[in-house]
């Protein structure tokens, strides 16, 4: 097959709106922004908490996830599919090869990202802040919903981040998804095994839709965050 | 001013600081009554800092103790409502959101809720001339204007003592005589007021009272005029000349 043929292929694939294709699309999107959501909850207070808290182990807590940040998505997938699989202390929920089990791999790998970028944005505002805050009265943990959003287009950028690592990754949703189609099948793990099948311009129309839309997402989140600093100075 | 109680006069009672293992200010001991403008003075690394920093209770004493007139008002565990004394900072503070908004935060950190806040913050903005700013992000003012809202969100907190660290030490004349002008009328409100500077000119102007400090040691504790006049120790008279520059 020539090249210029497969990109013509993945083009009419993408314009055609094909339900199969919507639908892992759909699916991608849906699995990577839910778990970048629940990461968000539980890492942006938990991030901060790390930025302001002093006891002892906390440079071993930040060392390790720092680390964290580069475990490699399909041993995040191992682990999880561990802890689903029928014999697994969460098999009776039956998790394992559905949506949810590939949001909880994915929660794993982006958790540390969030906390991590979180701790380090927060502690240097709080630095800034500190003597005025603690004036005020907004001593320790209480002056964590400040900081969260004065640091807000900072930390926009540290769920990008880990936009970036989950909308990136096939690993860990192949493990625990198991890549059946109209069901668990995303973008990558669709581009996976179509390569592997020779089918390219199914998976070069998928590469291209996934490269526009971590494109469209990152320059409205650029956009937005350039905008809002101006405003906020 | 407030209430019945007042947290007036503060009692600094030997207190000293250390950091490092370095004794930076010695057991000094003072008395802050109400009403007035008192000013600490000294070269740089004196402890002008650390004096106004501890009375806030921002840092705890090492030795001594800080008292208020008004127990409840202790400032070792800085009780929300009970704290009635406020601090402005050399470099202003602004959170990264409007003029407004910045006001409207101290008020809700300090318990005030918000019908209360709304009133309280308009008045703040319209007597320190910052109402046509409301709605401007506060980190866009120009230095003398971060400044003045600085003052304004410390004034808004109904303070009967107003601590201010070098507030004019990085501003330009125009704007430091508008601060002081800003401070002067403080006074004249019944506000207390405590303010560090190295600026001798500065201190001249608006001292009724002048605390000087050298190498961590309180010097001099004497009326501004009595102290310009004759002061009596030497490192004042060598401040004062000019010739004392740490």
């Amino acid at each position: 097959m020539e090249v210029g043929a497969v990109f013509q292929a993945a083009f009419a694939l993408v314009v055609g709106l094909d339900p199969d294709f919507l639908g892992i699309v759909g699916l991608s999107l849906r699995v990577t922004l839910t778990a970048v959501a629940v990461a968000a909850l539980v890492g942006l207070p938990l991030g901060a908490a790390l930025a302001l808290a002093r006891f002892p182990g906390r440079s071993a807590i930040i060392v390790c996830l720092n680390a964290l940040m580069g475990l490699p998505p399909v041993v995040a997938g191992l682990a999880v599919f561990l802890m689903l699989s029928r014999s697994g202390p969460l098999g009776p929920l039956g998790l394992l090869f559905t949506p949810t089990a590939m949001i909880i791999a994915q929660v794993i790998l982006v958790l540390p990202i969030v906390i991590a970028l979180t701790r380090q944005v927060i502690e240097d505002l709080w630095g800034e802040y500190r003597d005025h805050l603690r004036s005020v009265g907004l001593e320790g943990m209480r002056a964590i919903p400040t900081l969260l959003f004065d640091g807000r287009f900072s930390l926009a950028t540290a769920l990008l981040a880990g936009f970036g690592r989950a909308s990136a990754e096939v690993g860990a949703v192949l493990i625990v998804g198991g890549n059946i189609a109209g069901y668990t099948r995303t973008m990558t793990t669709a581009i996976t095994l179509e390569t592997s099948k020779g089918d390219l311009p199914l998976a070069l129309g998928l590469g291209i839709v996934l490269l526009s839309l971590t494109l469209a997402i990152n320059a409205v989140a650029f956009g937005a965050s350039r905008i809002g600093a101006r405003y906020a100075g | 001013m407030l209430d019945a109680t007042s947290i007036l006069p503060l009692t600094v009672d030997a207190v000293s600081f250390s950091g490092g293992g370095k004794l930076l200010l010695e057991p000094n001991s003072f008395v802050i009554p109400a009403g007035g403008l008192t000013v600490v003075l000294g070269p740089n690394g004196a402890g002008k800092s650390l004096t106004l920093r501890l009375c806030h209770g921002l840092l705890d004493p090492s030795r001594g103790a800080v008292r208020w007139a008004d127990a409840s008002s202790g400032a070792r565990t800085l009780p929300r409502r009970a704290k009635r004394h406020a601090m402005v900072f050399q470099k202003p503070i602004m959170l990264r959101r409007s003029v407004e908004a910045n006001i409207a935060h101290a008020l809700a950190a300090s318990g005030i809720s918000g019908p209360e806040r709304k009133a309280r913050g308009l008045q703040a903005l319209v007597r320190f001339g910052l109402a046509e700013r409301a709605s401007q992000p506060a980190r866009l003012l120009s230095g003398g204007e971060q400044q003045r809202l600085a003052i304004a969100r410390a004034w808004a907190l109904r303070p009967e003592l107003l601590f201010l660290d070098e507030p004019t030490s990085q501003l330009d004349p125009a704007a430091t005589r508008q601060i002081e002008e800003l401070l002067t009328a403080l006074v004249a409100e019944g506000i207390t007021v405590m303010m560090s500077t190295h600026d001798l000119g500065q201190a001249r102007r608006l001292a009724d009272r002048v605390l000087f400090l050298h190498r961590g040691r309180l010097v001099e504790d004497a009326p501004a005029a009595i102290f310009f006049a004759g002061p009596q120790s030497a490192e004042a008279r060598a401040f004062l000349a000019g010739e004392l520059l740490w």
